[in-house]
């Protein structure tokens, strides 16, 4: 795809005024630096980070349908989420492969926001459309903004210009609010694995905020640092850790499955793939010698072949480089001695539990 | 354009190596344009001393957080001896490319090649071209 082909945020000229380096994501001119990668790491762990993820988009389910819709789209469940929260979920295929990974938003009784990624907005939309039955859908990716606040003191960089005060509400809540005078729609989620929040607004009034918070002490940070704080964090990007190919299952996302419940798209595949046991696991791992593990690196155990890396980068927090990939169950213990194939090098490494690095900051709950 | 600190005490390659006669050897990093293009470098490879090296081939690899390089020898020869620092601190090369980020010194093959390597304001209207 050339330059001219990619797809441009409200905050695009903003970005190049900040001198960030810029480069396509999911079909999008997105920045991935400002300060550099490390220095934004670390400011989103010990500080406050602002990300432009306006590229993101945002399907709408309207109508008395609306809530049994989602409830057959996406794996979490939909019709116990009280108006107010969010939870994180899967829409699937009948093979119950991941279409995308999305967030799901009760916004009334009759009204359901999904969030979904970027470069899946046009073929959620026609997903959604598809297998909605009579709810309302609308695709309001275009006309919305979207910015994530995130680290330790995202809360108090947010109250200074935030109508209601939102540091109080917990995790997974979302709330309508103004910020810097501009309606929005905030929630206490994010994709860095410290607390913070998520706000969507008009796609026009996107700068005015970006530039009050900025001023309230919220650095800028890019694709890069949100990749290295997500991948910290063990969040699945789709793309690497889920394709349509790839199920909940093995990706170790269980827990946002109603497989018990089911009546939902690929539930009945997942539910006999949970009976029958997975046969190849997301693990994450643990370099144990210098050396980058990336995406697509051959994962061997004593020498043969186990897998492929889907993510890896060095860990800012940690000091060491980690990874996440898919090997057979057999390998996915944590302890388990693997090597990682880098170029001409066999780099040891061991399975590890994830999150590398456990949440921290912003009231529980959700 | 960016500001790039290019002094004219070294000669450069168009794949943004700089290199420095030192007595019989000459020895080589990258440029200050290539370390900002890079961003925090975190690893650098490099071959073993005693490695015969040809101008224009890759000899090693250099990576930032998001991304993975080659380097290529700006001159044949055979390789003396490495920076073996960078291994423990790669972020020398961010900090001071053309001091302790310093990568390995060559015994050239013959002089000529210096000869076509490019002077500082020569290669400041290389970076120029490329980037417009």
């Amino acid at each position: 795809m050339s330059d001219a082909e990619l797809r441009r945020t409200p905050l695009n000229a903003r970005h190049r005024a900040l001198g960030a380096r810029m480069v396509a994501f999911g079909g999008w001119d997105m920045p991935v630096q400002y300060s550099g990668i490390l220095d934004e790491h670390r400011i989103v762990r010990e500080a406050a980070g602002l990300f432009d993820v306006s590229h993101m988009g945002q399907v709408w389910l309207r109508g008395p349908e609306a809530v049994a819709a989602s409830e057959w789209l996406v794996t979490c469940p939909v019709a116990s989420l009280k108006p107010g929260r969010v939870r994180y979920g899967m829409l699937c295929n009948e093979r119950g492969g991941v279409v995308d990974d999305v967030t799901v938003y009760r916004i009334a009784e009759d009204v359901i926001m999904i969030c979904v990624n970027a470069a899946n907005i046009e073929k959620d939309y026609r997903w959604i459309v598809r297998h909605a039955g009579d709810a309302t859908v609308t695709n309001e990716s275009d006309a919305t903004g979207q910015l994530a606040l995130q680290g330790p003191e995202a809360a108090a960089i947010l109250a200074r210009h935030c109508d209601p005060d939102p540091t109080d509400f917990k995790r997974f809540r979302l709330f309508e609010a103004k910020v810097a005078g501009v309606p929005s729609l905030i929630s206490r989620t994010g994709y860095t694995g410290s607390d913070g929040f998520e706000i969507y607004l008009p796609a026009g009034e996107t700068e005015t905020v970006f530039d009050t918070l900025l001023e309230a002490g919220a650095q800028p940070a890019g694709l890069g640092a949100r990749d290295t704080l997500r991948l910290e964090a063990a969040l699945p990007l789709y793309g690497h850790e889920l394709d349509e190919d790839t199920t909940p299952l093995e990706a170790g996302l269980e827990r946002f499955v109603k497989l018990e419940a089911g009546g939902f798209l690929g539930a009945e595949t997942l539910q006999a793939q949970a009976a029958a046991g997975v046969e190849r696991r997301l693990v994450g791992f643990v370099l144990d010698d210098r050396g980058v593990a990336r995406a697509e690196h051959v994962l061997t155990a004593k020498g043969r072949e186990i897998g492929r890396v889907t993510s890896g980068a060095p860990s800012p927090t940690l000091g060491k480089s980690i990874g996440l990939g898919y090997v057979p169950a057999d390998f996915a213990s944590p302890g388990t001695q693997i090597e990682v194939q880098i170029r001409t090098r066999s780099v040891a490494a061991h399975v590890v539990d994830i999150p590398f690095v456990t949440k921290a900051g912003g009231p529980s709950g959700g | 354009m960016a500001e790039y600190n290019l002094p004219d005490s070294v000669r450069y390659s168009r794949e943004d190596e700089w290199t420095r006669v030192e007595g019989d050897h000459v020895v080589i990093g990258i440029t200050d344009y290539a370390q900002q293009q890079l961003g925090d470098i975190v690893f650098v490879e490099l071959p073993e001393p005693g490695t015969q090296v040809a101008a224009g081939d890759p000899f090693g690899v250099i990576e930032s957080v998001k991304t993975v390089s080659d380097l290529f020898a700006p001159i044949t020869g055979e390789i003396v001896t490495i920076n073996t620092d960078l291994a423990e601190t790669p972020e020398a090369v961010n900090d001071d490319c053309y001091g302790d980020g310093w990568m390995l010194t060559i015994q050239p093959a013959s002089s000529d090649e210096l000869q076509g390597l490019l002077s500082a304001q020569d290669y400041a209207q290389h970076i120029k071209d490329r980037e417009e």
